[in-house]
């Protein structure tokens, strides 16, 4: 037996390295989305550089939109949000997702990083994704697994964002977990059609719930 | 019902604290309530293992000759494995790295400080690891560099690596150093790992792989979370 690698943090100048062009669109790969190009000089830029056309996703496009803050309630500009998740049917584009009676859609890989802005707002468009298998016979609700990463994080801060409006949250043997007076952290709220707010507070008075995974 | 096959949790004090306050940034951005522990689903077991070319673009495994002439200063090559505990190869990972430059300064325009920028040289690279586990790349010695957390302080040479795995919850973020340098010791980003798993983060200087004339060689191998050896069921 070895040792794990320990965790040391992205500090504040990931941008040229990480967060590439169209990282935050999940349903077409689209423009800047989820890269901070404001932060690398012309030339320097080595993410993504074709651009790669793709098709639109398939299902329920919805874009949430939030802003992650410290202990101060101070905005976060040099954070990102690293995203995974199951497509629309509910499968993971992933070796270890073997159930072949769920279409994978070519469209749709699921991966994504949405880097905060000089206001610490980031923008994620994609589609819902599909109910998985939880622990036993359980299902799980729609949700997006997610690492927020920062300068001052030292290693990744877990969690997910679930949809307020999902019937389904009620049966959800992972919210189950978590006391009912902190769920409404991971839940991102309806504000338009297709319109969800979800922001991330990372210290103090309604700080998101973290996960040990 | 499938059966989920779960990775080990965390190796109990080889990880910072996300308070770690000599590393003064951490003061306000680190939670207070404790982490709630979740059973491993398959979300958290499953990745996008096999899509980086499509979501960012092909390899990049020599930094020095991104610019349209080769980047200043004392060229190296990078090797290692990516491994679990137990010391199986984790093939088929991503690991994105970052750097500044020979200068200590980073291409990115929020670093200011006054050292020089070399045109030819950006600093991030990502290579795939091989059946093996294995990685490799071409690149500079990083130089130290001055931050604003105390007074005199320096952060050591050291690279960033960031890796995925097959799975989310094989997910790492880490820097690499360098052996032997006189910073280590005076760094609180280094030193918020547990004093006996620091040294799991410094690359060793090789003479047998370092190649005659062209470029010195440091080896760093990382070891992932592996599979825990019982099954859950799903």
């Amino acid at each position: 037996m070895t040792g794990q690698t320990p965790w040391q943090t992205v500090g504040p100048y990931f941008h040229y390295a990480l967060p590439w062009k169209g990282g935050a669109d999940l349903v077409e790969g689209r423009g800047d989305a989820g890269a901070r190009m404001d932060l690398v000089p012309d030339g320097h830029y080595t993410l993504n550089p074709n651009d790669h056309p793709r098709g639109v996703a398939k299902g329920q496009i919805v874009t949430i939109t939030g802003t992650v803050f410290d202990g101060d309630g101070t905005p976060i500009p040099d954070s990102f949000v690293e995203l995974w998740q199951a497509n629309a049917a509910g499968r993971y584009d992933s070796p270890d997702d073997d159930r072949a009676e769920l279409a994978l859609d070519p469209d749709f890989i699921g991966f994504g990083r949405a880097s905060t802005d000089a206001d610490g707002v980031f923008i994620i468009r994609t589609v819902k994704p599909g109910r998985v298998p939880g622990p036993g016979n359980s299902l799980q609700a729609p949700h997006i697994a997610i690492s927020v990463m920062a300068r001052g994080v030292i290693k990744r801060m877990v969690s997910r964002i679930y949809f307020a409006d999902e019937a389904s949250n009620t049966e959800d043997p992972i919210l189950d977990l978590v006391p009912p007076a902190r769920r409404a952290t991971l839940l991102a709220v309806p504000v338009g059609e297709g319109q969800y707010r979800f922001d991330i507070r990372l210290q103090g008075e309604g700080e998101t719930v973290f996960f040990d995974v | 019902m499938s059966l989920i096959l779960p990775y080990n949790r965390e190796e109990e004090g080889a990880h910072p604290p996300f308070l770690s306050p000599d590393y003064k940034a951490t003061i306000k951005r680190s939670p207070q309530q404790p982490l709630i522990r979740i059973p491993q689903t398959l979300t958290e077991v499953t990745g996008p293992a096999g899509r980086w070319d499509r979501l960012m673009g092909p390899a990049i495994a020599d930094l020095t000759k991104i610019g349209t002439g080769e980047a200043i200063g004392q060229r190296i090559v990078v090797s290692g494995r990516v491994l679990d505990e137990d010391g199986r190869p984790v093939p088929n990972t991503i690991v994105e790295v970052w750097q500044a430059n020979a200068a200590g300064r980073y291409i990115h325009k929020k670093d200011q400080w006054n050292a020089p920028l070399d045109p030819n040289f950006t600093g991030s690279g990502r290579i795939i690891t091989d059946d093996q586990g294995r990685y490799r790349f071409y690149t500079i010695s990083p130089g130290a560099y001055p931050w604003g957390n105390h007074y005199n302080a320096w952060r050591p040479a050291h690279i960033h690596f960031s890796l995925l795995g097959p799975a989310f919850a094989t997910r790492l973020v880490t820097q690499m150093y360098f052996p032997g340098d006189p910073l280590i010791p005076l760094d609180p980003i280094a030193n918020a790992v547990p004093a006996h798993a620091l040294g799991r983060m410094i690359s060793r200087f090789d003479i047998e792989t370092t190649q005659e004339a062209f470029a010195l060689s440091y080896i760093f191998d990382i070891v992932l979370r592996g599979r825990d050896a019982t099954p859950m069921e799903d």
